[in-house]
């Protein structure tokens, strides 16, 4: 029987990883991670979850063994946030290059310095271009229906890449929401046992990923291009059997919202994607025509979607919550880039807000909205990032 | 076991076969070269164990057999022999 | 006490491989299988053993290797033996095999981690006193007064004892050894297969290309290294010290060579003025005063 229970993202997250079956879990404690891996460290020592824990020194050490753990054969999972991830990185390129499915929560924090602990994007999205698939949540269901659905994805064949799974530190991962625990037998019916494309073998020696020349490395970095290019085709898919089975759907790689001929659409990630639905709630009771799209999928990125959605708006809002210095965000970066062939192109205005965890309501994107349409009305996007909420 | 040529051939991340001859003929890196005198070899198998390229083969007898294919001409067989059975001999160009 | 006869004819380090002529190393590895055959696992972070295996899509290893980032050999191991322990496959031995670089500087922590977290594997630290596939730079197991391509003139502090800072995780075994002595080091291989934990083994390797010696000396030179004492060959066990063959015949200074017949040997070494040598012997001295006590003590390390 599936089950509600009222909980935080983060103790969801734990859930998910259970209902999931991961086999090891190694982790090393982070704020505002930590209570992901303390729920499941509960699990393990009750025995309601058949896993091995491994109690690990380091972030660095904590993607190393489940490399490790992965490469032999089992299901893995670990968490982490900020400054974790970022020590994390070299072993970030090492598994997906290994292309080993690993899932990570990641509880998105502000890098420092200076210390921060409240979210931004800034921690998962240094880690673009680490063959990682990402997804961003909204809220606590989708926190556990895409860690089962993360699983599925990267143990097919076509893809074969580790994911991370993203959210907000504080926004969701220590708020209380009501959420479905789905019947165990279905998740183990939508989920199979674990698969990977190869695995360490007494029988089978092999040497993995010792000296590769020039002469084949770039074959190897192809066929990961291809991999995400097979994801951005499966994610739909898998999301729609998933809402057939379970009841939630999210959209695939976009969550889209009052997006048909709307003149204005608010392109966001995260839970800045929840408050925009209100926002364009209220915007349209007054008559103007905008929607909202949340991009649940950030790598591979939907530039496919961003087109679609493009092809009827006549100006495009997003909102980073990031800054990639000396640039602009990356969402305005990748929905220009994913543009720049049209004819017809919608205007872009980049807006950074939220930094380090202030607060972006729907009332700062009404707002946003606000601003948008009068440079629309003008015919021209008069700064090319703003920054929102800025002390003077 | 086969070694791919095309990219459709290729595993999906690099996993290679074991391999006699992973970095060529090896052999070909000699200057000098051990030579077995089979007439004062005592058998003893110390130059069997302490080759570092596993170039010298324990034959059933427990003489050994130099595989000049591979062997580097390190000359430590010929330094650890105790009867000075093994000479190392200057390779013709 | 296995004899060299008795050691079994297969190689599952395959000829035809990278290594230097002469590479110390190599015997290390090729004793390693004879020792623990072909179900093994073996870890290797960045090392020279990462050049020896060769370019893709060939390899000189028959046995399962996974080649992992260079300061992160203990916690993959402590990842494959969780995962052997879930799938029921604990027959497998899981090997971490790092050069002295990615052991006692820049792996230290993942392996103090798996050592503390009781992870079931043996690592073996080669010993080669640099980091050697990158071009010989001083690491911290580089000896005293030695060249290196970092240490122009010559190190100028001492040899970390990393056996020690193993011993005092508490783990149920460590030794060191030497190619040169190569049923002493299958034995060790052997006693460490069948103890359960984490089980460390320090292998001083000699290296012709990073020692600057004719490369058909790499035996006698870790010959020398046992007989002058500056490289001895104990095991602690379970805390208990014991100095093992030919070692244990060397407490008495008396019979142990003078360091300078071991350093004479080496170009790394040849800058070394008398009283440098003479302060190098004085510690090996010191050094096997300390061996002395605690082999003939009760006490554990």
């Amino acid at each position: 029987m599936a089950q509600i229970v009222i909980d935080t993202a983060n103790h969801i997250a734990g859930y998910a990883a259970k209902a999931a079956r991961a086999k090891v879990v190694a982790a090393y404690p982070i704020t505002p991670q930590t209570t992901i891996v303390e729920k499941i460290a509960e699990f393990v020592e009750s025995g309601e979850m058949e896993a091995e824990y491994i109690r690990v020194e380091s972030e660095h050490s904590a993607m190393a063994a489940c490399i490790g753990a992965a490469a032999a054969g089992v299901r893995t999972f670990t968490a982490t946030s900020a400054h974790g991830l970022a020590l994390m990185h070299e072993a970030l390129h090492w598994a997906s290059g290994a292309r080993l499915p690993i899932v990570m929560v990641v509880v998105n924090r502000a890098m420092g310095a200076p210390w921060s602990i409240w979210p931004d994007f800034s921690d998962s999205l240094s880690q673009r271009d680490t063959g990682w698939l990402q997804f961003y949540c909204a809220d606590n269901q989708e926190v556990f229906d895409t860690i089962i659905q993360a699983y599925r994805l990267c143990e097919d064949e076509r893809v074969f890449l580790p994911a991370m799974v993203c959210l907000e530190g504080f926004l969701l991962s220590h708020t209380y929401m009501p959420v479905q625990i789905h019947n165990q037998n279905e998740i183990d019916d939508f989920l199979p046992p674990y698969k990977s494309g190869w695995t360490l073998d007494v029988n089978n020696p092999v040497t993995h990923a010792n000296l590769v020349s020039p002469e084949w490395y770039m074959e190897f970095r192809y066929m990961i291009q291809e991999a995400m290019e097979n994801a951005k085709r499966l994610i739909p898919e898998i999301d729609m059997e998933y809402g057939r089975r379970f009841g939630f759907q999210y959209g695939g790689l976009v969550d889209k919202y009052q997006c048909e001929n709307a003149d204005l659409i608010i392109c966001t990630m995260g839970t800045i994607g929840c408050e925009a639905k209100v926002a364009v709630d209220n915007l349209r009771k007054n008559g103007l025509k905008v929607g909202a799209a949340r991009i649940r999928v950030y790598r591979p990125f939907p530039v496919e979607e961003i087109r679609k959605l493009a092809l009827q708006a006549r100006i495009i809002a997003t909102i980073d919550r990031h800054i990639s210095f000396g640039m602009e965000g990356f969402l305005a970066s990748e929905v220009k880039a994913s543009l720049y062939h049209m004819e017809d192109k919608p205007l872009i205005a980049g807006f950074i807000a939220g930094l380090g965890g202030r607060d972006v309501t729907f009332k700062t994107i009404e707002g946003i909205a606000q601003k948008s349409l009068k440079w629309l009305e003008r015919g021209r996007v008069e700064k090319e990032t703003e920054w929102i909420d800025l002390r003077e | 076991m086969s070694f791919p040529k095309t990219r459709k051939e290729m595993p999906l991340t690099p996993l290679s076969l074991p391999t006699v001859g992973s970095m060529g003929k090896t052999g070909s890196w000699r200057t000098f070269k051990p030579v077995v005198n089979y007439s004062t070899c005592t058998k003893c198998t110390l130059c069997w164990i302490y080759c570092p390229d596993g170039a010298i083969t324990r034959r059933e007898d427990d003489s050994p057999e130099i595989d000049y294919e591979y062997c580097k001409g390190c000359g430590i067989c010929a330094n650890e022999c105790p009867v000075k059975a093994i000479t190392m001999e200057r390779e013709e160009e | 006490m296995v004899s060299i006869k008795e050691l079994p004819r297969e190689e599952y380090l395959l000829k035809g491989h990278a290594a230097c002529a002469g590479c110390g190393p190599s015997i290390a590895l090729r004793l390693l299988f004879k020792a623990l055959g072909n179900k093994v696992f073996l870890v290797v972070p960045a090392c020279c053993t990462t050049v020896i295996q060769g370019p893709y899509p060939y390899t000189s290893f028959a046995v399962p290797l996974q080649n992992m980032l260079f300061e992160a050999t203990g916690a993959t191991a402590s990842g494959i033996a969780a995962a052997l322990r879930i799938r029921g496959l604990e027959d497998i031995t899981v090997v971490g095999w790092a050069g002295d670089g990615g052991t006692v500087d820049i792996g230290i922590q993942a392996l103090s981690g798996a050592a503390e977290r009781e992870t079931n594997f043996i690592y073996i630290c080669y010993d080669n006193e640099a980091y050697g596939n990158t071009g010989l730079q001083r690491s911290g197991a580089t000896p005293y007064g030695a060249w290196t391509t970092t240490t122009p003139t010559g190190k100028k502090e001492r040899k970390k004892n990393m056996p020690f800072i193993m011993a005092a995780h508490k783990i149920p075994y460590v030794a060191t050894a030497c190619p040169s002595y190569p049923t002493d080091f299958v034995n060790k291989l052997r006693k460490a297969k069948e103890i359960k934990g984490t089980k460390y083994i320090h292998v001083l390797a000699p290296c012709p290309t990073g020692w600057r010696y004719d490369s058909s000396k790499t035996v006698e030179i870790g010959r020398l290294a046992v007989q002058t004492g500056i490289w001895a060959l104990y095991e602690i066990e379970n805390g208990k010290f014991r100095l093992n063959f030919p070692s244990d015949r060397l407490v008495d200074k008396a019979k142990r060579k003078p360091i300078k017949e071991y350093l004479s040997m080496q170009e790394r070494f040849r800058h070394l003025t008398e009283a440098e040598i003479e302060k190098i012997q004085m510690w090996i001295d010191e050094d096997w005063e300390y061996y002395r006590k605690l082999a003939s003590s009760e006490a554990c390390v």
